[in-house]
């Protein structure tokens, strides 16, 4: 069985081989600052005990104030995983360091959060699109596309029928179905 | 003794050859444009996004139940595998518990689907070492086998939908045990006539053999995973590193290869198939009774909690990252494509070697456009 390490376990030992580098901890996940994040990983993947040095996972999450890129390291000898995420503070021109010189693996994962994401992965050797084309406005995985003026938004705001949840913001009130 | 010919003043220069995204070695829409300086890959660099279907775009406008026949339409040739790894980590975001009769048969369907997506890929990575045909056809019958079985279960061949959140969707006919039971038995001697056919041909021994070589650091550090993690002899399987469902309480080996190299992938898929009529044997006559499905809220909100819940599919580490902020939908709904970062070293694999070295080493790596695209 693939042992969870204990974050906040971690983050103690990195933040004294990496001072400044650690951001939070929680049971979940270890933040780090993205200023830090290529020495932290380098770290983190040449500590003999840590030894995550499998790049099992790599993807965004649009939080609307910020992105949240999320890391799944896995070491193989040891079979132990952590979950290691950083943030993009800036919505507007999200960056963050790239990992391809310490994984290789990070490549085209990082292209593709790009290209749907639009986060700049900076000193990716190769940041095109890769799903979509060359001018594509936009990126598609963020919230704010295709935006709908007023507050609808795509999406469930809640199950049909489901008492008091079932709110879909609708110009005008709740149609009503007419009688008879 | 040849006499050495006098220098020529000929020029030359690279040529840029586009295959695909319509060729047959691309095994679907997958363009691959490499640069050539005579017969010799200078680079290799692919151009995808033909297949590209928006899914997890689309996956956070569903509820969690409705998102399950997206996860057929990722990796069309491996249902079933999608199927499980998306309620699974469904299953580890909502804390639900899975009944024992459904458990057994998500192992079933996942080893038979296994012998399925083994069979089509040997058979046309044969095919495109110049075996035009006959191998991919024989190899053919078995997944026929396979699909009429799921199709007694679930009424689908290829898009199955059957796994369910808590569970698997119907109780199987009681005509499936004995077919499968049939299956296995001959089975055996099948794959030996596909080894006799193969294993020790020339033809393919001289085609394969030392292409596409990749070594086990390399392999680790490009996060690849599967049969071409493994043919590098790194002993990665996630049904023995991290068993999900019912693998704890089977026996079964995990073959690796030595050199890396497609022959070595090759080896490592027929073994595979092996071990997985090994683990049906054992899973046939252990099906407990009892429930298969268990009571999952029709309106299912999971708390708000992020899971990555990840399997062995036959093209290696499928991983689902789900994300819930209380809602009926996902916030956020990844699939870990093995076939997209089993690419990543594509270039690596092909550049140096001839262009037909190229074609094998890319039907050595298994892809299915579906799951690079979604």
């Amino acid at each position: 069985m693939t042992a969870a390490l204990d974050p906040r376990v971690v983050a103690e030992r990195l933040a004294a081989a990496v001072p400044g580098a650690v951001r939070a901890a929680d049971s979940t996940a270890l933040v780090v600052e993205p200023a830090r994040l290529p020495e932290a990983v380098r770290y983190l993947a040449d500590d003999a005990d840590l030894d995550l040095s499998y790049l099992s996972n790599l993807t965004a999450v649009d939080r609307e104030t910020h992105f949240e890129v999320v890391y799944h390291l896995q070491s193989l000898d040891r079979n132990h995983m952590l979950t290691l995420k950083t943030l993009a503070d800036d919505h507007d021109a999200p960056r963050v360091p790239s990992l391809v010189a310490c994984f290789h693996g990070a490549h085209l994962q990082e292209r593709e959060v790009y290209d749907l994401m639009g986060i700049r992965f900076d000193g990716h050797p190769d940041l095109r699109r890769m799903f979509l084309w060359d001018g594509f406005p936009g990126f598609p995985l963020r919230k704010d596309f295709l935006g709908m003026p007023g507050d609808l938004r795509a999406g469930l705001p809640g199950f049909p029928h489901e008492s008091g949840r079932n709110a879909w913001p609708v110009p005008g009130g709740t149609p009503q179905i007419p009688e008879g | 003794m040849c006499p050495e010919s006098p220098p020529t003043s000929t020029r030359s220069e690279p040529v840029v050859v586009n295959l695909g995204p319509q060729h047959p070695s691309t095994h679907g829409v997958f363009r691959l444009k490499v640069t050539l300086d005579g017969e010799v890959v200078q680079d290799a660099d692919m151009i995808i996004g033909y297949l590209h279907r928006s899914m997890e775009k689309l996956a956070e406008e569903r509820t969690f139940t409705q998102n399950i026949p997206f996860t057929d339409r990722i990796d069309y040739l491996a249902a079933m595998s999608n199927n499980l790894a998306y309620c699974l980590a469904v299953e580890k975001l909502a804390d639900i518990q899975v009944p024992p009769r459904a458990q057994w048969f998500r192992v079933l369907f996942a080893e038979l689907q296994r012998i399925a997506s083994h069979s089509l890929a040997n058979g046309t990575f044969v095919n495109d070492c110049g075996a035009w045909q006959t191998p991919l056809m024989y190899m053919f019958r078995e997944r026929e086998k396979v699909l009429d079985m799921f199709e007694m279960t679930c009424g689908a061949r290829l898009t199955t939908n059957y796994m369910r959140i808590g569970g698997v969707a119907f109780d199987p006919p009681p005509e499936l045990l004995p077919a499968v039971r049939a299956f296995l038995d001959e089975m055996p001697d099948r794959i030996a006539e596909y080894a006799s056919l193969t294993v020790d041909n020339e033809i393919l021994v001289v085609r394969s053999r030392g292409v596409g070589v990749i070594s086990a650091e390399a392999a680790i550090n490009a996060s690849l995973s599967g049969p071409v993690l493994r043919g590098s002899g790194v002993p990665w399987d996630l049904r023995k590193a991290d068993p999900y469902c019912v693998y704890d309480q089977l026996d079964f080996d995990v073959p690796v290869g030595r050199n890396g190299d497609c022959y070595d992938r090759f080896i490592v898929r027929l073994e595979e198939v092996r071990q997985s009529v090994h683990i049906l044997k054992q899973v046939v006559d252990n099906i407990p009774g009892g429930p298969w499905l268990t009571d999952v809220p029709l309106h299912l909100r999971p708390p708000e909690a992020e899971a990555y819940a990840r399997v062995e599919s036959p093209r290696g580490e499928l991983g689902f990252y789900v994300v819930s902020d209380g809602g009926p939908t996902p916030l956020r709904f990844h699939c870990r494509a093995p076939s997209l970062i089993n690419l990543t070293a594509l270039k690596q694999m092909s550049v140096g070697g001839t262009l037909a070295d190229a074609i094998v080493t890319l039907g050595s790596i298994d892809i299915v456009v579906g799951e690079i695209d979604r």
